[in-house]
């Protein structure tokens, strides 16, 4: 909130205005109100090894982060760049392979990469789509400076939590957004049922049918599952509700089989087909993966764009930008070290105690090494792991994150943040939502926002023009 | 809709129900082992038995010391049907139905879960138990009006029906089977005060011994409950009842999808049938023998529903 010196940043300035005319005690009520309501409406993540019963909540902050048009234009523009991007490489890599052939990315990284699916080799996405739904994590580290943390082009998650943090937000504060204009986010289920919609496959006639596919109610991420169905209005299937009739992935009704033209899945790729990829799975449909190459359905995401959100591939991003779209990036990559090179492993081996190192195909901040938070220990144990088998991760710097108020007992207090717009690619466009979902490491001073490890959310606004 | 769906909203709604049966059952079990000490044992055990939970009962316990089974009704893990273990079941049918919920009705679920959860996280004392259950009961009430409030009058709304009705149905059958003797002509106490207190315990345990008053004076009879408890239109618990509303939920759900379904031909037949017996009939062939006929078809008629409606997969 607060810029260089202690003046407050430009976008913040309003809501300062309000906050200093606000009752402490009232806020720490609202914060109370909002937690219930959190709990009352089931926004809760099951924690896995848990005891079942113990859905958690997601901390959630009431002090909104604030972006104005301007900082939101420049960073959508950038991401819009890097969408692009991505979904050209995507289609590359699984027909020409263009980028390899030019030696801008090396072989052995696509080859030797689980998360590449040679099944999806000349295989072309109904619309030519492959990341119908990507999330871009971003972080700030000054004024103008924003950093791409990573992409998420295989499942990313938290919509939900962007959208009912201004809902919340709207019910306790409806005084606030009299006050100051902020943008909407609430047309996302409508642009996300457009989106899909429009990348019906060849065999659909008629009006696409688009459809949810979950894990079930133990999967840690259900609410949002049922919550994007449900405010979309079409059904929340599992596998053993679908099976392959007449060349079609169809859905169990209670009136018999009605097929599915666009499948929003929220399992992953190993899982979705038991005949095509991991054969123990019981939660996808065997055979969906030859229907889906026979043009018979729509898989949103495409299989096999997993390889985009690979660290070790991360570091190559800026030059995927260039390749594709014949422009320097407008987002920053985070300088990063890949451990596979041997001068590389040598420098972060020197420097683990000022290092961020995470596992190339980790997601969810664990296997991870935070270089200044950890212990002598700690590091000498990431240290031999990293030995073992460098070739599985990489390095970054810590960065110096900007830091925004949360609401604590104490009053506001600075926590670091990133940020996660989401962003709808169809043949008709790309649209990002303004704002997006931010998360913060409630604990002062840490740098892990993941909900998994205890990370918190809070409301974003981009200010109108 | 899915037939995971309807079989979720089905199924739902049955847990809810009896999770408010068991309230009433408690309550009245209750009520006889504060009055009548002596006969408290056999009260509990055929709570136990009109339950469906005896046998699990029976593995854990020696003998029928109210607090033992009280807990055992409530919130016993050893008990799959414990009311707390109902309402976790209820509460995850409602969440992969989600989509078919109203946010009203959803909300009661999840709230009356959280509520139900705190309040039996301990053992209930028997000072404390008459609120408890009037807990469990104001929670059911709760979510029934959100239901009939707020949900639209599709299919889903009639899956939500059929389940509480048959529920219902099977459950004031069950009593019935548990208690059918206290019904039989003996010759011993006909008119005796014990048969007057275990008849207004029948009633109690679907909660209508004021109706039943209001209806027929202070007089009560075999017949008279028997009649009540198994033909009457209007008593909202009664056989006929339950299933007038299940024709006409199956009739509805028929006439949307523009078919007719075997089980609406099934319940239509059980209502011809079973129900269309005079209570003098029914005494004649047997008050037993009519009654393990009715749940009988109650369960066929349901099995049948969760084959129309592909509830689940059919192999093959």
């Amino acid at each position: 909130m607060l810029g260089s010196g202690d003046h407050v940043r430009p976008p913040y300035q309003e809501y300062k205005n309000w906050l200093d005319g606000e009752d402490v005690k009232r806020l720490h009520r609202k914060s109370a109100d909002a937690e219930a309501f959190f709990r009352k409406t089931g926004i809760t993540f099951n924690v896995y090894g848990q005891d079942e019963a113990d859905e958690r909540l997601i901390p959630f902050d009431v002090v909104p982060r604030v972006l104005s048009a301007r900082e939101w234009r420049k960073l959508s523009k950038g991401i819009e760049q890097r969408v692009r991007a991505i979904n050209a490489f995507l289609y590359d890599i699984y027909h020409r392979q263009e980028i390899l052939r030019a030696g801008r990315v090396p072989v052995e990284l696509i080859a030797n990469n689980e998360a590449f699916l040679p099944q999806m080799i000349g295989v072309h996405p109904p619309g030519g789509i492959y990341t119908h739904i990507i999330g871009t994590d971003i972080v700030r580290t000054g004024d103008e400076e924003f950093y791409v943390l990573e992409d998420n082009a295989r499942t990313p998650s938290g919509v939900s939590y962007m959208l009912e943090n201004r809902e919340t937000m709207l019910q306790m504060f409806p005084e606030l957004f009299a006050k100051i204009k902020v943008q909407e986010v609430s047309h996302y289920p409508g642009q996300l049922r457009r989106s899909l919609a429009a990348c019906a496959p060849p065999q659909c006639t008629g009006k696409p049918v688009v459809a949810v596919l979950t894990p079930g109610i133990h999967n840690s991420a259900y609410f949002e599952h049922s919550f994007l169905a449900d405010q979309m209005g079409v059904e929340l299937v599992e596998g053993h509700d679908l099976k392959i009739v007449d060349g079609r992935v169809a859905m169990r009704t209670t009136e018999g089989y009605t097929a599915i033209d666009v499948l929003y899945r929220r399992i992953d790729d190993d899982y979705l087909d038991p005949l095509n990829f991991n054969p123990q799975s019981m939660l996808g449909v065997p055979g969906i993966f030859d229907v889906y190459r026979a043009g018979g359905i729509t898989i949103a995401n495409a299989p096999g764009t997993g390889i985009c959100d690979d660290k070790a591939l991360y570091s190559y991003m800026p030059d995927i930008v260039e390749f594709y779209t014949g422009e320097k990036p407008l987002l920053e990559n985070v300088p990063t070290w890949r451990c596979s090179e041997k001068d590389e492993l040598a420098y972060v081996l020197e420097h683990l105690d000022e290092l961020v190192v995470k596992e190339v195909h980790g997601s969810g901040g664990y296997g991870m090494l935070v270089g200044p938070a950890a212990s002598k220990k700690e590091v000498a144990a990431f240290r031999a792991k990293l030995i073992d088998n460098a070739s599985n991760y990489i390095a970054q710097p810590t960065l110096a994150l900007s830091t925004v108020p949360i609401f604590t007992k104490k009053g506001l207090s600075p926590r670091h943040v990133d940020l996660r717009p989401f962003v709808l690619v169809s043949p008709n466009g790309i649209s990002i939502t303004p704002g997006g979902l931010t998360r913060v490491a409630m604990t002062e001073g840490s740098l892990v926002v993941n909900s998994s490890q205890g990370g918190g959310t809070k409301d974003t606004w981009v200010l109108e023009e | 809709m899915l037939g995971k769906t309807a079989a979720s909203l089905f199924w739902m709604s049955r847990y809810l129900e009896r999770v408010e049966n068991s309230a009433r059952f408690i309550e009245a079990g209750f009520r006889i082992a504060l009055t009548r000490s002596v006969s408290a044992s056999a009260e509990w055990s055929s709570v136990l038995k009109s339950s469906g939970v005896i046998a699990a009962y029976r593995k854990k316990h020696n003998d029928y010391e109210s607090s033992k089974v009280i807990d055992f009704l409530l919130r016993d893990r050893d008990n799959s049907s414990s009311v707390l273990a109902l309402m976790k079941k209820a509460r995850d049918s409602a969440r992969t139905a989600r989509t078919a919920l109203t946010r009203e009705v959803w909300e009661a679920t999840n709230e009356s879960w959280i509520t139900l959860n705190a309040a039996l996280a301990k053992p209930v004392k028997e000072q404390d138990l008459p609120d408890t259950l009037g807990l469990i009961r104001q929670q059911s009430a709760l979510v029934r009006g959100a239901t009939l409030g707020t949900m639209l009058r599709n299919d889903g709304f009639n899956f939500l029906r059929l389940g509480s009705f048959l529920e219902r149905a099977d459950s004031t059958a069950r009593i019935l089977d548990v208690k059918y003797y206290l019904l039989l002509p003996s010759v011993a106490l006909i008119g005796s005060s014990v048969d007057n207190v275990q008849w207004e315990t029948i009633l109690r345990s679907v909660s209508a011994h004021r109706s039943y008053r209001w209806l027929n004076g202070p007089d009560i009879s075999a017949l008279g409950v028997a009649d009540y408890l198994i033909l009457h239109k209007q008593m909202p618990r009664s056989l006929t009842f339950c299933y007038s509303k299940i024709s006409d939920n199956l009739n509805y759900i028929d006439q949307n999808y523009g078919r007719e379904s075997r089980s609406g031909t099934l319940a239509n037949e059980i209502c011809n049938d079973l129900l269309s017996r005079p209570i003098e009939a029914i005494f004649e062939y047997g008050l037993h023998q009519y009654i393990s006929d009715f749940i009988k078809a109650n369960n066929g008629l349901a099995a049948q529903i969760e084959s129309d409606f592909n509830f689940q997969d059919r192999i093959g």
